[in-house]
């Protein structure tokens, strides 16, 4: 349950560092670090799901999606207190994961992957369709975010509070006996079956945890946005998070996190000259595929031990 | 409701149900062999669609009125995915068929990232439209004599997609169980490693079935360009179209993709007018009742475990 002294000194300055982000006076810098931070918490969410149990959701988008258009709802069309309607939105998330998770983790592998993407376009196509509630494909507009926190500081220092409290927690759940046998589970399920662990009760329990903090970062972005948009629910989106969690490396708990801020400033420096951003980001993720596929957090470890070699 | 009481609407209704199926189980059945095979869900089936609908508008509108235009575009259509897919699978692919299925899937997601930009820089972002093939533009009657206050028309290019889908379908079955080829496919999808150990050369199985495939799906691309308006993000609805279909049908059957692909002709064409505006949710719905039932699909094998 000890975090590793060199980790625990990078998370203290990586913290240090966005405590101060607001005094630096670019508007353009606080956004940009409140929207990192959202897709920081994002995939380390799906994290759970892949790295640590071993089973690859392409519908992650949905409970990030169902968190925000919940909270973005609450908050605007019934009027709710933000400390009712943030738990609200991130409960619900949690539950549409519980039910999603019953029927998935009965499928393993690639059927698995396929039955999440499935109810993930089945969330998509209800935002989508249903105008009156969501708004459609105009996307929820005009998200009422209480005073106390609207505006762009105010906003960034919630979000960096919300986000550092998740990742805490999940990492807490992660080095837990839970996530333990989690990694068990996904080196050998059959194995772990043997040994006595309810391999399929572990597998659901995972996808209830990435989901809920899946829609707690949803519910964040919505604020941040003041509206909520059906891309958010599309496949493209839990696409680009499988992507992020890749990049960044899967097995290690902060992989993922690197890979989101990674992935976020490829992008913003990459529109500024072209508008073939997916060209680029197919690109990284075919060089990922071929000749990375531990990651950036993997790689780094491979080049320390060809160093510590040479010494 | 008044709609489904007036028989030509239904009749109408019922022949586009069957037209709109035969088109996407065209293309769902490249999807369905490949993944058979391969064990790899090729997300970029949706955007070879999108390329064969317009290789196919760029023959047409070159040949202009020329006889039998359409036709060379849907061929052509075939074989530029065809050669396409042969550098995809052997340039890239192959390397990665000893790892993760997570990575395979994100592999054919980058192959639609590049490619739909690469569309949009081949063909910009217009919206095309071909028309109907010489022979295919009138309609035919379907009252046989019979006196009707108005008489049951249907448009021939619709109903030659109608009897294009069983043909297609019986083709493929009779390659698949009557040929030796046919055989080596279907031991593929048992057992490669046997396979490879009876001197087959499984590499040549796998580029052969993957660009049979995705030459599928260019000829139903171009098949469905006369029906639909060609333009980018066409690539993004057939691909979930294609996963309800194959999701439905059990993936990696024929039957259970043409199958799939009636249903989804009959929930989106009936569904317009029971549901109207909610026709999508419904064909989700009807996935997720047939995923309760059956996990594996209509049709579809359990996975066996440790696979």
């Amino acid at each position: 349950m000890v975090m590793p002294r060199g980790t625990a000194i990078v998370v203290v300055l990586v913290l240090a560092g966005l405590l101060l982000v607001p005094v630096l006076g670019s508007n353009y810098l606080v956004d940009l670090s409140t929207e990192i931070l959202i897709y920081m918490l994002f995939a380390l969410s799906l994290n759970v799901l892949i790295g640590y149990s071993g089973n690859v959701s392409f519908g992650h988008a949905a409970y990030f999606a169902i968190g925000g258009y919940t909270c973005a709802i609450l908050l605007t069309t019934y009027e709710w207190p933000l400390l009712l309607a943030f738990p609200a939105a991130v409960l619900l998330s949690g539950l549409a994961a519980a039910f999603v998770g019953y029927f998935c983790v009965k499928l393993t592998d690639i059927y698995f992957a396929m039955l999440t993407l499935a109810f993930a376009m089945f969330v998509w196509a209800v935002a989508f369709k249903w105008r009156d509630m969501t708004g459609g494909d105009d996307g929820f507009v005009g998200v009422t975010v209480p005073a106390l926190i609207d505006g762009r500081v105010p906003y960034f220092y919630f979000t960096l509070v919300v986000v550092s409290i998740s990742i805490a927690l999940l990492w807490v759940i992660c080095h837990s006996a839970f996530g333990r046998t989690l990694v068990a589970v996904r080196e050998n399920r059959t194995r772990a079956g043997f040994v006595g662990v309810n391999t399929r009760a572990m597998r659901h329990v995972a996808f209830v945890v990435a989901g809920t903090f899946a829609g707690i970062a949803g519910a964040l972005l919505a604020m941040y946005n003041h509206g909520m948009y059906v891309e958010s629910a599309f496949w493209t989106e839990s696409a680009q998070v499988l992507i992020m969690t890749l990049l960044g490396g899967m097995y290690s708990f902060f992989g993922p996190a690197m890979g989101a801020a990674l992935l976020y400033l490829l992008n913003v420096f990459t529109i500024q000259y072209t508008e073939y951003w997916p060209t680029v980001q197919g690109v990284i993720l075919l060089i990922i595929l071929l000749f990375v596929p531990e990651g950036v957090v993997g790689l780094g470890q491979k080049i320390r031990q060809q160093l510590a070699k040479a010494d | 409701m008044s709609m489904l009481t007036n028989p030509t609407i239904v009749f109408l209704q019922f022949m586009n149900s069957i037209s709109l199926g035969m088109n996407l189980f065209i293309i769902a059945a490249g999807l369905t062999l490949i993944f058979g095979v391969l064990r790899v869900i090729n997300f970029a089936h949706g955007v070879f669609f999108m390329f064969g609908a317009y290789v196919c508008y760029s023959v047409v509108s070159r040949m202009a009125e020329t006889a039998g235009a359409f036709w060379l575009g849907v061929l052509a259509a075939g074989a530029a995915l065809a050669v396409i897919a042969f550098i995809i699978e052997r340039g890239l692919l192959h390397y990665l068929y000893d790892k993760e299925h997570l990575m395979q899937l994100l592999f054919t997601f980058a192959i639609v990232l590049i490619m739909g930009d690469l569309a949009k820089m081949i063909w910009g972002t217009d919206q095309y439209s071909v028309p109907k093939p010489e022979g295919l533009k009138g309609a035919v009657d379907f009252s046989f004599g019979a006196d009707l206050a108005m008489p049951l028309l249907y448009p021939a290019y619709p109903l030659m997609l109608c009897v294009l889908g069983p043909v297609v379908a019986i083709g493929m079955w009779l390659v698949l169980s009557k040929t030796r080829w046919g055989r080596v496919i279907r031991a593929a999808t048992q057992d490669r490693e046997m396979l490879a150990a009876l001197g087959m050369n499984v590499p040549l199985v796998y580029t052969a079935v993957f660009v049979a495939g995705s030459a599928l799906a260019g000829i139903g691309g171009a098949l469905a360009a006369p029906r639909v308006a060609v333009s980018p993000g066409m690539d993004v609805t057939i691909i979930v179209e294609c996963f309800i279909i194959v999701i439905i049908g059990g993936l990696g059957s024929l039957w259970g993709s043409f199958l799939g692909a009636l249903i989804l002709g009959f929930v989106n064409s009936f569904g317009i007018m029971i549901f109207p505006n909610w026709e999508l949710v419904l064909s989700y719905v009807l996935m997720l009742l047939v995923l309760l039932w059956r996990p594996w699909g209509l049709f579809g094998q359990p996975e066996a475990d440790g696979h």
